[in-house]
């Protein structure tokens, strides 16, 4: 018999996307493309502006420019193999032993290379788009300040592409033995501990060692021994070194194939091996997954502690908190993210403390003040990453259970309620956490602490309905995949009007600070004057509005989903 | 009593349900019959308010499920064809979160949940994650937290999918006494035998119209069909020819020959 070529394998998963398309188009979905398409150009021109004049730094640099751009890139490519591995490890977990085409392709009489291929390939294309698009802003800046031509562009892009087919061969293996030692439900469960964990202890040492005192050569006994750290290679065996090689030797004029080769061969190679490994053990890997994962659970533990705190709400609310809290507990990729969450919180606090704002001389009072406020804008960004992560999928989460809520006597309101609740309390614990933290070791005055406490409270409700409310007017119910959800147009959409609301509260809230500064400033008393009340309620009008509005149009827009 | 008063409901174009109006009376179990597509479950998930109507309107007992959804949908257990059920929380877990949903709780609602999970066959599962349930056990599951509040109404989208004999069975017995102590069921099937058994009258809906209404009886003399078996009765209301042409796309040739 022969075999049905590889694009027919692939063949559902192509036209899904195709008709995904066609059918956003017929809903009028020009707009958002557009939408999505200008956003993209503005972060991609942003990411290539940056690299342009760092670039354009270097190279002013005699001797050491080249190998600085160099260094650069290799650290780059070395963080993108590193996501890119962990990526794909999760990716293929999914993709070679839980997705739903799989009963279908390994019943029909399709051979294993063809499973094999068209799998690496559908893992490869799902972790790695990501990192390939933001590979072009920073290779199209190399290339221009390089003067590269536009053979660049070919050549780039044979570079890069063996450069993300290893880590997908490295990962779908690495998955492959994983599901083989445990049922691939635990091992998912694995992977995301270790992978978040893996993750959160890089960032943490990347932070941690401050790699921007590497910028300032003084650091250094003398020349020689900057430039010798900066010849040594960063990782000789690892392709991000051959595809840095590639793409400098190429744009200095000094090209060499030898690391193009290396790439290339060596992809082949690894493609070959974990052909031959996928072979061995799939069919035994994919027996292994249909296995369960954990199957006993402490429920009552829940009850006694959230359960008796809550005793005061009425059955159908409490009940619906405990739900809530207790599947976001019982799932660990959910829960795992909390470590990311926490070691960004230290990087955070971590980076105010770096802040060369204490170096023994008195501090100005203008600048504390401006880094305080400043921080409010931040903190809320950060708040608001966090709420697209964990509010914003709270209602797509329930599509497929929505016949029960539906078909129930459940108010509505009580479904957002509690969702918004259950969102925004740990949402708000955070907040204050980072600012009440940041301003205490930025020394701040008691004024400075009540504004910065009292408005990163009102944004965080704000924050939390917006999450809520934007997570109802673009539903993902098809999605399983929580993470999956914020990357979506809607997310798009809810970062974008919470920056707004954020730009707008600070704009508002700077006209009162302002007052205050210039107050302490002329060595003036500081008088909470009739204007400032105007301007704080304006702030706390802006809060609140943001936080019914939205709220408001959610429960509207759900009580018209159709299921 | 379940009333459908001019039901349409409308997908873009495309009419689901086509001006349908239908009585179901108190103490009966009533079965809804159709092919593939004919409209069943979206008529059966407008009852349970779950989609909003285009046009027309439900009455529960004489609530309107659109108008009135609170005090209807506490009188209603609704079972779906397809068993979505939260993975992460164990049987017992999640019928208690129904009942709450209902406004239900305390030492009554566990010792229901006990005796539910009890009769289903599902003790011994009481407190694992539903992730590790089958799909019988899943259903199993569904079937008895629509019976946890003790509703008056049931209305169940093919609950024979994906049982074992032996619940089914118990599955039917449950729906008998159910409309014996005055509760009513509108069931959606596509086992002919169980409809033919158990309903105390039959709807049979095609293209999102009824086309027949009655008991098994009356559907014979209206449509003279002798002694025919409900079976005969579908296929010949439905458009069930076809089934001849099978044999001979399935390559066997004619079967008369």
């Amino acid at each position: 018999m022969s075999q049905p070529a590889l694009w027919r394998v692939l063949e559902p998963k192509w036209r899904t996307a195709l008709q995904r398309v066609r059918e956003e188009r017929s809903r009028g979905g020009s707009g958002k493309l557009l939408l999505l398409g200008v956003v993209g150009v503005l972060f991609w021109t942003a990411v290539y502006v940056l690299l342009y004049f760092i670039l354009r730094y270097f190279r002013s640099v005699e001797e050491l420019g080249p190998l600085l751009a160099g260094k650069l890139l290799g650290l780059v490519l070395l963080s993108f193999i590193a996501i890119l591995v962990l990526s794909n490890v999760i990716t293929a977990l999914s993709s070679f032993f839980l997705a739903k085409d799989l009963d279908l392709l390994v019943s029909a009489p399709v051979d294993w290379l063809r499973i094999y291929l068209a799998k690496l390939g559908e893992t490869l294309l799902h972790s790695s788009w990501m990192v390939a698009l933001m590979a072009v802003p920073i290779l199209t800046a190399y290339g221009v300040i390089y003067r590269g031509g536009l053979l660049f562009l070919p050549y780039a892009v044979l570079t890069l592409l063996p450069m993300l087919v290893l880590p997908a061969v490295v990962g779908s293996a690495l998955t492959l033995v994983l599901v083989n030692i445990f049922p691939a439900r635990r091992t998912r469960d694995l992977l995301s501990i270790v992978a978040l964990g893996a993750a959160g202890l890089l960032i943490l040492i990347l932070r941690v060692i401050r790699p921007e005192r590497l910028a300032s050569p003084e650091g250094f006994r003398n020349l020689l021994d900057f430039i010798a750290v900066l010849r040594t290679p960063t990782s000789p065996f690892l392709p991000s070194e051959w595809a840095t090689r590639a793409v400098m030797t190429y744009l200095t004029g000094n090209f060499d194939p030898q690391p193009l080769a290396l790439l290339w061969t060596t992809a082949a190679a690894f493609v070959t091996l974990g052909a031959m490994l996928h072979r061995a053990l799939f069919a035994t890997g994919f027996t292994k997954a249909q296995e369960g994962a954990e199957r006993f659970v402490r429920g009552e533990w829940w009850r006694w502690t959230v359960g008796t705190v809550l005793r005061f709400l009425p059955v159908a609310k409490r009940e619906f908190v405990l739900k809530d809290v207790k599947l976001f507990f019982r799932d660990t990729t959910q829960w795992s993210q909390l470590i990311l969450l926490a070691v960004l919180v230290v990087v955070y606090l971590f980076n105010i403390k770096a802040l060369p704002l204490h170096r023994g001389e008195p501090v100005g009072f203008f600048y504390v003040t401006l880094v305080s406020f400043l921080n409010l804008g931040l903190a809320g960004f950060v708040l608001a990453s966090i709420a697209a992560r964990f509010i914003f999928p709270a209602v797509s989460l329930e599509g497929r259970h929505m016949w029960l809520l539906r078909s129930s006597p459940l108010d509505l309101r009580t479904l957002l309620w509690s969702k918004y609740w259950v969102g925004t309390v740990p949402l708000l614990v955070l907040a204050l956490l980072l600012t009440g933290l940041t301003n205490v070791l930025l020394e701040v005055r008691p004024f400075m602490m009540i504004v910065g406490i009292v408005t990163i409270c009102g944004v965080t409700f704000a924050i939390g309905a917006l999450a809520l409310g934007f997570g109802a007017l673009y539903p993902q119910f098809e999605t399983e995949n929580a993470a999956q959800i914020p990357t979506s147009f809607g997310g798009l959409v809810f970062m974008m009007a919470t920056i707004a609301l954020l730009g707008a509260v600070i704009f508002v809230m700077w006209q009162a600070v302002y007052t205050y500064v210039r107050a302490v400033y002329e060595g003036q008393p500081v008088v909470v004057s009739a204007e400032m009340i105007g301007w704080f309620a304006v702030a706390a009008a802006l809060c609140a509005a943001g936080t019914a509005v939205p709220l408001w149009v959610g429960l509207r827009r759900m009580e018209r989903f159709e299921f | 009593m379940i009333r459908l008063e001019n039901l349409t409901k409308h997908y873009g174009s495309f009419v689901a349900v086509d001006d349908i109006s239908l009585e179901v009376p108190r103490g009966a179990l009533y079965g809804f019959l159709g092919p593939n597509g004919a409209g069943k479950t979206t008529t059966l998930r407008i009852i349970a308010g779950i989609l909003r109507p285009t046009n027309g309107r439900v009455l529960l007992g004489g609530d309107d499920v659109h108008q009135n959804p609170i005090a209807a949908k506490l009188r209603l257990g609704f079972i779906p064809d397809r068993p979505f059920v939260y993975d992460k929380l164990t049987g017992a877990e999640f019928l208690r979160f129904v009942a709450a949903l209902y406004g239900q709780e305390g030492d009554a609602i566990e010792r229901r949940v006990t005796e539910l999970l009890e009769v289903f066959e599902l003790a011994s599962w009481k407190n694992e994650l539903v992730e590790a349930y089958s799909h019988g056990m899943r259903q199993k599951l569904i079937i008895s937290s629509a019976l946890i509040h003790r509703p008056e109404y049931i209305v169940v989208d093919e609950p024979m999918v994906g049982l074992d004999p032996k619940a089914a069975r118990l599955l039917k017995d449950i729906f008998r006494q159910f409309v014996g102590r005055g509760g009513t069921v509108l069931m959606s099937t596509h086992t002919l035998e169980v409809a033919e058994a158990m309903c105390d009258r039959i709807a049979i809906m095609q293209h999102g119209k009824i086309v027949a209404e009655g008991t098994v009886d009356d559907l014979r003399r209206q449509h003279r069909a002798g002694d025919a078996s409900l079976e005969e009765l579908f296929l010949k209301l439905t458009g069930g020819a076809q089934v001849r042409e099978l044999a001979e796309v399935l390559g066997y040739g004619d079967p008369t020959t």
